[in-house]
């Protein structure tokens, strides 16, 4: 296998109840790319999400991350490979401040974090770097605020923030411009696009606009199964993909 | 100690805290002081990490049991007696919050409260608990080999000390890199995972620790009372628990104690006159009353007030 493959799954199937969400589905992402996992409504992007971060057990097949099989391990651990994910709905810390969001995921490697006899004052070391992840998407004026507080694209903002102070090798991003208004999802854009330089991004994404932008490659997906693959020109010309996606890709566009 | 740090109502609770046995007969408030204290220890688990643990008792009859059996039989003093009460809990709470942890809600609940009946069968029947009758003249002996513990006062500012200590280990650990991390599992679970924390381990721990401390409350109260019965580690107890912690109010620092001292005060009132019989009845209507009308406790609305006026 070529060292260019970051993560690979091969023959990932869950099934619920009479039902296979997710069909076989052979992914590869190359190292350094935004690959984008677009498809219909119920398609299953957020399953496989949750299948490569073992949110959800796969019923069979295998998911390799760096050549290392990363199938039996759990949640956690894979976020400690460096194989990290956002959430549909913006994931935060809503009662802390937006600043402890940040440092939570700082803390993680700092290995004090069983130390329930020490005072908490010793985080404060990590507040520079908090700050600076914070500025880097335009936070750092709210670094005080409740998170409860911020309107729904800064906690976006915040959640990449977050993420990105696990400096992770692979993010997995779950739309991360659902919902937002026209300007935020411009940001959020060009935010994706400024962290992307290190490493690589797979996600999932109704915009289309974003996605032809973004992507360097793009997987299709319908009924669960892998309907096609390429860069943004052949797949959206392939008349399989305008088919599925007719309606949704109207949709789209008015949303954008 | 970091909590009292320049900060005038602690001062003032601690004198209070320091002369108030002068007024109020000291085995009452060494009632107070130790449920205050398992009533914390319970707290740090449904306030702090958001688990709501029906089985308590059970680290507070093991912490009695363990105590008064040692200190009646192998001739402890009492500080190694407590210790031993408190170790004993904290294994206890090791094997329990391993089957009970990976549980959620109403499953956590559940599992915690079968475990403890299972305990509490177990102290029904074995040798050395004495059955329904339980440990009696529990020896308080003397501190450190020196202080005699049987006078009341001497107790109470050592059973003070204790609680002093416990409180402070809890409010320590919510205020220490561990307690950030059960912030953070009680705000946002999944996204906490996705961080790369154990989510398990954490609770875990959190669990061994309110349990230790719940042991400690319990060897405590042992030597006060000089009785070790089961009551202690009926499931009465765990309800009476989770009653203190919400009328007080629930992830509050002061909050276990207050609703501590409201029902142990309570049930003392009432224990004595006609209305001895309806106990029950009273304390099922302010809980009622408590959950129904100011969810966050008697503190949390304090709070609430303070916030919103000053």
């Amino acid at each position: 296998m070529s060292e260019q493959i970051i993560l690979e799954t091969r023959n990932l199937t869950k099934g619920f109840k009479g039902f296979t969400a997710v069909d076989k589905v052979n992914l590869q992402i190359q190292r350094g790319h935004i690959h984008a996992l677009i498809g219909p409504n119920g398609a299953g992007k957020t399953t496989v999400f949750n299948l490569l971060t073992k949110y959800l057990i796969p019923t069979s097949g295998q998911i390799l991350f760096n050549g290392k099989d990363i199938t039996p391990l759990e949640a956690s651990k894979i976020a400690q490979l460096g194989l990290v994910r956002s959430f549909q709905i913006s994931a935060v810390f809503p009662k802390l401040t937006v600043l402890e969001n940040v440092r939570i995921a700082l803390q993680q490697k700092e290995g004090n974090s069983f130390q329930f006899w020490k005072s908490d004052k010793v985080l404060n070391r990590l507040n520079p770097r908090a700050e600076e992840l914070l500025a880097a998407v335009g936070l750092l004026d709210f670094a005080k605020a409740t998170t409860l507080d911020l309107p729904y694209g800064r906690k976006r903002a915040l959640e990449i923030a977050t993420t990105l102070a696990l400096d992770p090798e692979m993010l997995l991003l779950d739309e991360p411009t659902q919902g937002m208004g026209h300007e935020d999802v411009a940001v959020v854009a060009a935010l994706i696009k400024k962290v992307s330089a290190e490493r690589t991004i797979l996600m999932v994404e109704h915009n289309l606009h974003v996605v032809s932008q973004l992507a360097d490659r793009i997987t299709v997906l319908q009924r669960g199964a892998v309907l096609t693959e390429g860069d943004y020109a052949t797949v959206s010309a392939d008349p399989r993909v305008k088919e599925a996606y007719l309606g949704v890709a109207a949709d789209a566009e008015v949303a954008a | 100690m970091e909590m009292l740090k320049s900060n005038k109502f602690n001062i003032v609770l601690l004198a209070l805290a320091l002369v108030i046995p002068l007024a109020v007969y000291p085995v009452f408030l060494m009632k107070v002081l130790c449920f205050g204290l398992f009533a914390a220890a319970f707290n740090l688990m449904l306030g702090f990490v958001g688990m709501l643990s029906f089985g308590h008792a059970a680290f507070l009859a093991m912490g009695g049991y363990v105590t008064g059996y040692l200190m009646s039989n192998a001739g402890l003093t009492p500080e190694i007696g407590i210790l031993c009460g408190t170790f004993a809990s904290a294994v206890l709470g090791y094997l329990f919050g391993n089957l009970s942890v990976k549980r959620e809600g109403i499953y956590f609940a559940m599992v915690t409260l079968a475990l403890s009946q299972l305990l509490f069968f177990f102290f029904l029947q074995a040798p050395f608990t004495e059955g329904e009758n339980g440990l009696q003249g529990i020896p308080r002996g003397h501190l450190f080999g020196l202080i005699d513990l049987n006078h009341n006062l001497s107790m109470y500012y050592f059973v003070l000390a204790v609680f002093l200590l416990g409180f402070w280990l809890i409010y320590r650990t919510i205020h220490s890199p561990f307690g950030q991390v059960l912030k953070a599992i009680r705000e946002n679970e999944p996204r906490a995972i996705s961080l790369g924390y154990n989510v398990r381990q954490y609770k875990l721990m959190a669990f061994v620790i309110s349990a230790a401390l719940s042991g400690l409350a319990g060897s405590t109260k042992a030597l006060v009372f000089q009785l070790e019965s089961l009551t202690d580690a009926h499931w009465h107890m765990s309800g009476e628990v989770v009653l203190m912690t919400l009328v007080g109010g629930m992830g509050t620092i002061f909050g276990p104690l207050v609703g501590a001292a409201v029902v142990v005060g309570i049930e003392n009132f009432f224990s004595g006159g006609e209305l001895g019989t309806y106990i029950h009845i009273i304390m099922g209507l302010i809980f009622i009353v408590c959950v129904l009308a100011f969810r966050s406790g008697i503190v949390g609305e304090f709070n609430k007030f303070v916030k919103n006026n000053f």
